[in-house]
């Protein structure tokens, strides 16, 4: 019955995303305000059916329904409340739900701002918005029904259906198959979640990019609309790639975060192209340039954000067969290419009005080394593009298969990413419209001699490695630029406000947020690169078989073997192997680390949890790979020391900060003059 | 799934009649460490599973193909050759980039290419936007754009100072 009433929700919604698109669209063309309002009446509607439609499954999910197919396949008896409430998007039809439930959920918020001077928008914000929501519900109501009901047909055979097929009976399994054990981490419960909002909040820029091609209304008033919307999107989408990277350092037990795996660069090439519109939009708020490629950028990140989905989605990954058989590869591939075509052709009839207002003066300018962090940015993703679709275009002209892993993508980016971060420190000391070698020579050479030293230091100290002394020294001059801005800016401040050196930095920061953010997010990035560098170049490991009492040695590490239990528990239905392992430098007790594995016996999968002692300077990360039974055998482990790597999480933390800096909602806004009073007033009603 | 299954029971198979003809020769010389072992296998990818490199594989059909490394080292193969063999029976998706020949160079030379003409793409645009553009409007703008703004923006703070 709730199956039935939860499938009859999505109808519902499904119909109401395609009036609203079409009431939206006669509304604009033919004027009239009352089917305009209707369609955003109707966008609101959709959000509470579709909570409703998501409750109604995790009733099921909660309540061990277990004909309902996706509760079968996605819980179990034996799995806790908050598991089975997650498990809403443990599973391809569930997950597609959930993307049309937070996609109803943005344009509902997005519809509820004050439209008044934007009401040309209004519609075409629905029209993007309806149409990205009915396509993902068509997903769901046509090939992945998260309500479909398991039954067995006359001839035996048991399938899920949406309406029970004529003389069949239903099929009632006593326990669900159980979410897969790899995501029942609680870096999985939320790392899916996190990137979905990212991914699906990304439409809203989008939207009103197209909403401002329609409507030729092409100034920048539809990035001053979005600015914040995006910020905070592309927070969701870079806070999801780092739970994700922080769950394979915890869960998947290979020692590292980041594989290299189509499914990672999925999620990262949307990525790359909003920090590339992050970064150009600023060019045409302050120097009208660049508008047409702004567009291009949103486009792309939109195709991109579907593009991912389709990917980790459709089977395509697997095998270029796997996709054509899928039901929904082909859609999302035609949905794409409308899209996309249809973005573009927009794009192209507005081109000459999104002409550039001012001219480049310089090549050392700050708008033109913002072009050249676009064109590195578009190089990376070039690359990750390339490698992602490479295997798909081989199978299918050769019939054979390759895989494109981390040397191919390290060789080509490790180089881009470098110039990024000489960007990130010769950038923000040049000016906008003029720089020279004089002005931007004289701004730099104090910070790069300390740079330098620093790098002197590193070598002495720490390592003859050139790359990784390139890499610090790109990390020296970024961080100290970064700070020097900060000092230069309060000590002005102190001057000529005569506030002490604290509050004029608090005010600083306070009265130029999204610059002051900006450099914070800059400073987070380069710590993550002290981790990256430490764990690319530096990482050892070892492997061996010990007896109790014996030791393996890595690093100055001794970590000797003292005990090794296995129990089972029978209400997880799970069987835990934990290994005691004392951890010594200098014949001095650290630690003691606990590696585990644990055995899922309803999917008859292992899990090899780490034992990790942390630290800023390195973590010592030991799993167990194999044992016997009888302890007289021994065990086999493997030990890896990942110098720095713990940089990377702090600077996830700090850049988290440097976002919520950036992106938070402006209350006392001091505009100087007219134009900008009322620019600030739009822009605070927009968020 | 057939084909995994296939090429598991395959290496089974080639495992245990190599442990059959070649034990007594692995005698001579130092048996090889797991190091050693996972150094190659890392270079591998699981013929099995999507996208795992073979030495952090936890299924027991990677186990056996380690297994079968330390045996071909034993035996005193070289990598190339281990790594041939591999490639020879389970196909170039087990090497973690494709092999340098025929079509595949494209997936070396696309890359750097597309880079390139976007390079020059917008070296191009920059010269066309260092022309003036009689036709654009301009709002003035750039004409009012004091030599450096962060100056610019301390006077503004100083100006409305509170």
């Amino acid at each position: 019955m709730l199956a039935e009433f939860g499938y009859g929700i999505l109808v519902v919604t499904f119909l109401l995303s395609l009036y609203s698109v079409g009431a939206a669209m006669v509304g604009y063309f033919n004027k009239s305000a009352a089917l305009v309002e209707s369609a955003r009446r109707s966008v609101l509607l959709t959000f509470p059916l579709l909570s409703v439609a998501a409750l109604a499954l995790i009733a099921l999910l909660v309540r061990g329904d277990y004909q309902v197919q996706f509760v079968y396949e996605v819980t179990s008896n034996s799995m806790p409340t908050y598991l089975k409430v997650t498990a809403w998007w443990g599973g391809q039809a569930g997950s597609l739900l959930f993307w049309s439930w937070l996609m109803s959920a943005f344009a509902s918020l997005v519809t509820l701002r004050k439209w008044e001077r934007d009401q040309e928008f209004l519609p075409w914000v629905i029209v993007v918005a309806g149409v990205t929501l009915a396509f993902f519900l068509m997903l769901n109501i046509l090939f992945e029904n998260p309500f479909a009901r398991l039954y067995q047909t006359l001839d035996g055979d048991i399938a899920a259906y949406t309406f029970a097929p004529a003389s069949s009976t239903p099929i009632l399994p006593s326990d669900g198959r159980g979410l897969n054990p790899l995501l029942r981490h609680p870096g999985m419960v939320i790392h899916p979640p996190m990137l979905y909002l990212g991914f699906v909040s990304f439409v809203i820029p989008f939207a009103f990019a197209i909403a401002a091609l329609v409507t030729g209304r092409t100034d920048d008033r539809w990035i001053r609309l979005t600015r914040r919307w995006t910020l905070w999107a592309w927070l969701f989408l870079s806070f999801g790639l780092v739970l994700g990277g922080r769950w394979a350092y915890d869960v998947l037990g290979w020692g590292g975060y980041w594989g290299w795996d189509p499914v990672e660069i999925s999620s990262f090439m949307p990525w790359l192209t909003a920090t590339a519109f992050l970064h150009s939009v600023m060019i045409q708020e302050k120097r009208g340039m660049l508008k047409q490629w702004n567009m291009v950028l949103i486009i792309l990140t939109y195709a991109l954000v579907i593009f991912g989905t389709f990917l980790t989605r459709s089977g395509v990954l697997s095998s270029v067969h796997a996709f054509a058989q899928s039901a929904i590869g082909p859609s999302f591939f035609i949905f794409i290419g409308v899209t996309f075509i249809t973005s573009i052709g927009l794009l192209i009839y507005r081109w000459a009005d999104l002409r550039a207002e001012a001219e480049m003066k310089s090549m050392l300018s700050r708008e033109a080394l913002f072009l050249l962090n676009n064109l590195l940015f578009m190089s990376v993703l070039v690359v990750c593009f390339w490698g992602v679709i490479f295997p798909l275009i081989s199978e299918l002209f050769t019939g054979q298969k390759v895989t494109v892993g981390p040397p191919f993508y390290e060789r080509a980016n490790a180089p881009l990413f470098a110039a990024l971060m000489l960007l990130m420190g010769v950038a923000p000391l040049s000016a906008w419209g003029h720089s020279t070698v004089q002005t931007l020579g004289r701004a730099l050479w104090k910070p790069v001699i300390a740079a330098l030293a620093i790098t002197a230091l590193a070598f002495v100290t720490y390592t003859r490695n050139v790359i990784a002394l390139i890499g610090f020294f790109l990390v020296a001059l970024v961080i100290l630029v970064t700070l020097y801005e900060f000092w230069r800016g309060a000590r002005a401040r102190q001057r000529t406000q005569g506030e002490n050196f604290f509050t004029a930095l608090a005010r600083l920061i306070g009265k130029n947020r999204r610059r002051y953010g900006g450099y914070i997010i800059h400073i987070s990035m380069m710590l993550m690169a002290i981790g990256i560098l430490g764990i690319e170049l530096f990482q050892t490991q070892t492997q061996g078989t010990l007896q109790v009492n014996q030791s393996l040695e890595l690093q100055g590490y001794k970590l000797v073997y003292k005990d090794i239990a296995s129990w089972d528990n029978p209400g997880a239905n799970v069987n835990y192997t934990r290994a005691v392992v004392e951890v010594y430098k200098n014949d001095q007790l650290l630690t003691e680390l606990h590696p585990r594995t644990d055995y899922y016996f309803e999917s008859q999968q292992n899990m090899t949890i780490p034992g990790v002692r942390s630290t800023l300077t390195d973590d010592v990360y030991l799993l167990l790979v194999d044992w016997e039974p009888a302890s007289a055998a021994g065990a086999t482990f493997k030990v890896f020391v990942n110098p720095l790597v713990n940089w990377l999480w702090i600077g996830c933390i700090a850049f988290l900060f440097g976002v919520i800096i950036a992106a938070w909602p402006d209350k006392d806004l001091q505009p100087v003059t007219v134009r900008s009073a009322r620019t600030a007033h739009q822009a605070s009603a927009a968020d | 799934m057939n084909r995994a299954l296939r090429n598991t029971q395959h290496a089974i198979l080639l495992l245990l009649l190599a442990t059959v003809l070649v034990i007594p020769a692995s005698a001579q010389g130092q048996p090889p460490t797991d190091d050693e072992v996972n150094a190659i296998a890392s270079q591998l990818y699981c013929p099995v599973c999507e996208n795992t490199p073979l030495d952090v594989c936890p299924t027991q059909a990677c186990a056996q193909w380690r297994d079968l490394i330390r045996l071909m080292l034993s035996q005193g193969e070289s990598e190339a050759q281990i790594k041939q063999y591999f490639v020879d029976n389970y196909g170039a998706r087990v090497l973690n980039e494709p092999p340098r020949t025929g079509l595949n160079w494209l997936a070396y030379i696309v890359p750097p290419v597309v880079i390139l003409l976007g390079a020059g793409f917008l070296v191009r645009a920059l010269r066309g936007m260092k022309k003036p553009v009689p036709a654009a409007p301009t709002q003035g703008r750039e004409n009012e754009a004091p030599a450096d703004e962060y100056v610019a923006r301390l006077e503004e703070e100083v100006r409305n100072r509170n």
